[in-house]
Order: structure tokens, then sequence, then C-alpha cells
């Protein structure tokens, strides 16, 4: 599935000539975990189903390529992606179906999914929100009172990953502003923090699902990423936060993409 | 004003059971009724207002219908672009209220003067801004209000009595007319009712006919109320607890140039900071020229016939 999700993100961000791509890449093996195998949803409609927000709505198009993946965005429907008058915006809009909220404003998502996790317990659900932050989106204080008020309340149905890539729009965020220790500073708020490996999408669904999400602490697995991850020059290198492609650079990813298809090594398992 | 609030508001909730009250850290004796009633529905969230409204986007998102209750100026400002983002932008009913609009904080000083509250959410689509005169109204509007789709910001004043002859009439989209004179229109909403009364005693007393326009429902706009009533009279002075821009004021310059009105109108508010001078409200209402005495004195002035 992340597979998949990368071809999305390569194919259309070529046609629409749009960047965002390192972000992208960064967190695609982590949504072909969320739903290749964790989140359940019967139905998109579903009151009981598990909520996922994507709090780093900057890799919209990650989302767009995960729920074709899963099967609840048909195909056609991805090559509206940035077009003019379409739902499939550069930042996910809740007007799309399977999108939980509109996103876009880093700091936003973790209070909102407090809020949803905490309906789940008023109504007797036992459904689980899921939500993904970027490392940089830490830096917003409003992440922290969620952060707090969440352990508080022990809503042990949410959980929080964090793409641990290293990169933010302007630098290193060890340069900028530095996260660390990121794990120990959530664990010191109150929660239940374990770090990933962010490229192994089998490893992140075995410990998603060892989560005790009925009782005690709300859960984060800070997910150590590379960011652009595969496509080499794009790794840990800041200009794909921002760039189109070339058509050169456009063959050169999807022959590295497709390299990986007929079995070439990489580090971590896909989905 | 606040304790008719909480009232209304426990009462509205023993029918709907998807309303949950959120604070934050604010209400002591005021808000104790309905976190006894309700000790399940009821959160303390913290000093953390951008939270708060991301909580009570998430809780509506789920079929919950959040009060979220604070001072006017932190329920309205720190989380702003949360309201905008979330309530807003998803159109949900979440209901946010901010106490004490105005200068009803007034010797607390300049960070608790909420002063530009309803021209901010005046500014955001879909939502139903509302501002009581009184407690009776407070009432009503929260009744009013509760079904009401979409989000909703209440101002409610901290203290006052009722508005003799308003009898806490309230109706979205709607305003309320005290008097029936055709000189004068006095529009004006919330707490500062009061000094509106004040002044269109006074004025009939000079025997300028004054009609004062109680409009609690800021948006959606009592546009056909005002027509009427400013295409009757000379002089429409506009009276709020708030900055000159933004608010009520503003609204009724729209709708004498969208409409093509003859009435001159002229808007009393808080022209500066009120940084730098502590005062209870009746003393920052004298300051600022928005007493009632005050305000007739700006209607003569405006009229030709100064005292």
């Amino acid at each position: 599935m992340a597979l998949d999700i990368r071809r999305t993100i390569i194919g259309q961000s070529k046609r629409a000539d749009i960047g965002h791509i390192g972000s992208c890449l960064s967190i695609a093996d982590l949504l072909a975990g969320l739903y290749g195998g964790i989140l359940r949803i019967p139905a998109l409609d579903d009151a009981a189903r598990d909520r996922f927000i994507l709090s780093k709505g900057h890799a919209a198009l990650a989302l767009y390529g995960a729920l074709h993946a899963g099967g609840w965005l048909a195909g056609d429907r991805l090559d509206e992606y940035c077009v003019d008058g379409s739902a499939l915006s550069g930042h996910p809009e809740h007007a799309l179906d399977g999108v939980e909220l509109s996103t876009g404003s880093l700091g936003h998502g973790l209070s909102v999914g407090a809020g949803v996790a905490l309906a789940a317990r008023l109504q007797g659900s036992d459904y689980r929100v899921f939500v993904l932050l970027s490392d940089a989106e830490c830096n917003e204080g409003s992440v922290w009172e969620a952060v707090m008020f969440a352990a508080h309340h022990r809503l042990s149905n949410l959980v929080a990953i964090v793409d641990d890539n290293g990169q933010q729009a302007l630098g290193r965020t060890r340069d900028v502003l530095d996260l660390s220790p990121l794990a120990e500073r959530w664990r010191a708020f109150g929660w239940d923090a374990q770090v990933i490996d962010g490229h192994d999408a089998d490893g992140f669904v075995a410990v998603a699902d060892a989560l005790d999400t009925s009782d005690g602490p709300p859960h984060v697995l800070v997910a150590q990423t590379v960011f652009g991850k595969g496509v080499s020059y794009m790794e840990s290198n800041i200009r794909w936060h921002y760039w189109a492609m070339s058509e050169n650079e456009y063959e050169e990813a999807l022959n590295e993409l497709e390299a990986v298809e007929v079995g070439a090594p990489q580090q971590g398992r896909v989905l | 004003m606040r304790h008719a609030f909480v009232q209304a508001l426990l009462q509205i909730s023993e029918r709907d059971e998807s309303i949950v009250l959120l604070t934050g850290d604010l209400g002591y004796t005021v808000l104790e009724p309905f976190a006894e009633r309700f000790p399940d529905r009821f959160f303390n969230v913290g000093v953390a207002e951008q939270n708060m409204m991301g909580l009570a986007t998430g809780l509506a998102l789920s079929g919950c219908k959040p009060y979220v209750y604070s001072i006017a100026t932190f329920a309205s400002m720190r989380p702003y672009e949360f309201l905008r983002n979330g309530p807003v932008l998803h159109e949900l009913p979440v209901r946010l209220v901010g106490v004490g609009g105005g200068l009803d904080y007034g010797h607390n000083g300049a960070t608790h003067h909420a002063l530009e509250d309803i021209g901010l959410m005046r500014l955001q689509p879909g939502l139903a801004v509302v501002a009581p005169a009184d407690p009776a109204q407070a009432r009503n509007a929260v009744l009013a209000t509760a079904e009401w789709p979409g989000p909703v910001y209440l101002r409610i004043g901290k203290d006052g009595d009722d508005i003799a002859g308003l009898g806490g009439r309230f109706e979205l989209g709607r305003a309320q007319l005290l008097g029936s004179g055709t000189d004068v229109a006095i529009v004006t909403y919330g707490s500062i009712t009061a000094e509106a009364i004040r002044a269109a005693s006074l004025l009939e007393a000079a025997g300028v006919g004054t009609t004062i326009a109680v409009a609690a429902s800021i948006t959606p706009a009592p546009l056909d109320d005002l027509a009427d009533l400013l295409d009757r009279v000379h002089l429409a002075v506009t009276l709020e607890a708030h900055y000159p821009s933004g608010g009520i004021g503003s609204l009724v310059c729209e709708m004498v140039a969208e409409l093509g009105l003859r009435c001159r109108v002229v808007r009393a508010g808080v022209t500066t900071i009120t940084r730098g001078t502590s005062g209870g409200r009746s003393y920052l209402y004298d300051k600022y020229r928005l007493s009632g005495d005050h305000v007739a004195e700006t209607a003569l002035a405006a009229l030709g016939r100064v005292r």
C-alpha cells in the first residue's frame, strides 16, 4: 500500500506541479499502516468508526493516496488534486468524504482529536482517534495544551503519531527550535510514549494493535522518518518541502519507486 | 445576566443530553448549578482557550453540543483561529459564551475590556452573534439559539437589571423597539442598553421623539426592523461598548449606504485603547461619552439642538 501511496504522491504532484512532496513521502508508510491495517472503518459514516486526523495538513496528497489505496476514493478522483473547483485541495477539506477535519493550520488537530476522543467516552463508544502531527508542529503551544488535557483525562483512546523527520520549513528542527528529547517530553506530560520506525508499516501496525486504548494514558508514537523517503535525491533535502519536479526529476523518482516494486531491497518493510 | 444564562442552559440541558459545558477555569459562583446537576457533562479544561475551542470542535463533530465559557476577551480572541477553522469552517453547533463584554469588567483594566469581539464575530459567515441587553433577554436568547444549526457567539453581560418594557423579548433576526419617536433612533445591544434608556428619556424631555432598537441579534442582522426604523428618523445614534468599527455602528452605516437611506448616523463607541485608566463601568462610560447623559448630548448636538 505504501508504494501505491508514493505513486500517487509522485504522479499527482507532477501533474498538478505542486510541492510538499517530501512531507508527503515521509508519512507514506505510516498511512499504509493506518489504512492498511490499523483503522477500523466499516463505512465512512459509521458512528463507531476509528477516526484519523491529518493534523499536518500540508501532506494532504499522501492522505488522498491512502484513501484511494484503502478503497475510499476512486482513482479518477485523484486527478482532481488541486484542479479548480475540486474538493481535493492542497490541504484536506472536510467536504471530501473520508476527511474528518479540515486542516492546514498546524497545532489544531490534536485538540480536536482530544474532543472526539472525549465524545467517544461520553457516548460509551470504543472507537479510537489517531492524529498524525509533524514534528515541527510541536512548536505550537496549542499542541501542549491538548497534551495536558488528554493526559489529565486519561484519554486512552487517543493516539498521536509524530512524523519525526527532523525537517521543517526553514531548516532542521534541531536548529530552528530543538524538540529533543521528543518522546521524553510527551512522557513527562503523562503520555505513554514509544519511538517507532516510521517506515516499518508492519511494525507500526503491531505496535498500534498492542496499545491499550480502553484504559490508561493516551499514547504517542514518535515515528522516526526520513523526509522525502523513497526518492533518494529528495531525502532530507529541504528543497522538496516546496518545489515541484522537473520532467527528469519525475522520471528518476518514478524509476526509483518501480525499482522497489520489482524487489530491490530497501530499508523497512511496506504493506 | 450570567446567572440567567446558566439557568437557561440548565433548562435546555434537561431535554438535550448532547449539551456539554466547557470552561477555561472561569465562572466561580456562576457555573456551579450546571456542574452539580450534570457533573459528567461539565469540563473545566484549565486556562487553555485554544484547546477548549479545539475540544469543542471535536465534541461537536461527534454529535455533542458544546457551550464554551470564558470572559469575552479570552473567549473571542485567543482561540479565534480555532473558532474559524473549527466550528465556522465545519458549520458545527458550538456556542461560544463571552462573559462581561464591553466595559463590564471595568476595574480589571484593558486586558479585560472586550471592545472588538462583536466586530471579529460579525466577520465570520454563518456564525450567529447575539448580545442580550438584560438577564431576561439573555435567558430567551439562550433558548432561541439552542437549535441554531451552526455556531453561536453569545456576549453575556456580567451583571445588570432587566430593562423596563423589553420584557425579555428576543428573536433571531429581529430588533426589539422601545418607544415610537421619529426624530432619533438609538440602535444598541448588550448591557449598555440601560444607558440608551436614560438617553431616550432625556431626549423625550427635550421634545425629541426617540425610538430605541435593541439589536441583540447582531447576526443574523435585524435588517427589516432596522430598515423600517432608519427610514423614519432623521438621526440614528448607535451605542455600543465596543470600538466604533465592526459592531452595530458599522452595521447601521452599511445599511444606510446600501439601502440609500437619508438618515444621518452618529456612532457612539470607545474611541481609544482603554489603557492606563482604572475605573468602574459607569466611570468608563462617562469617560468615553457613552453614558445616557452623553448620548443625549451627542444626539442633540447632531440634531443642532444643543442644550
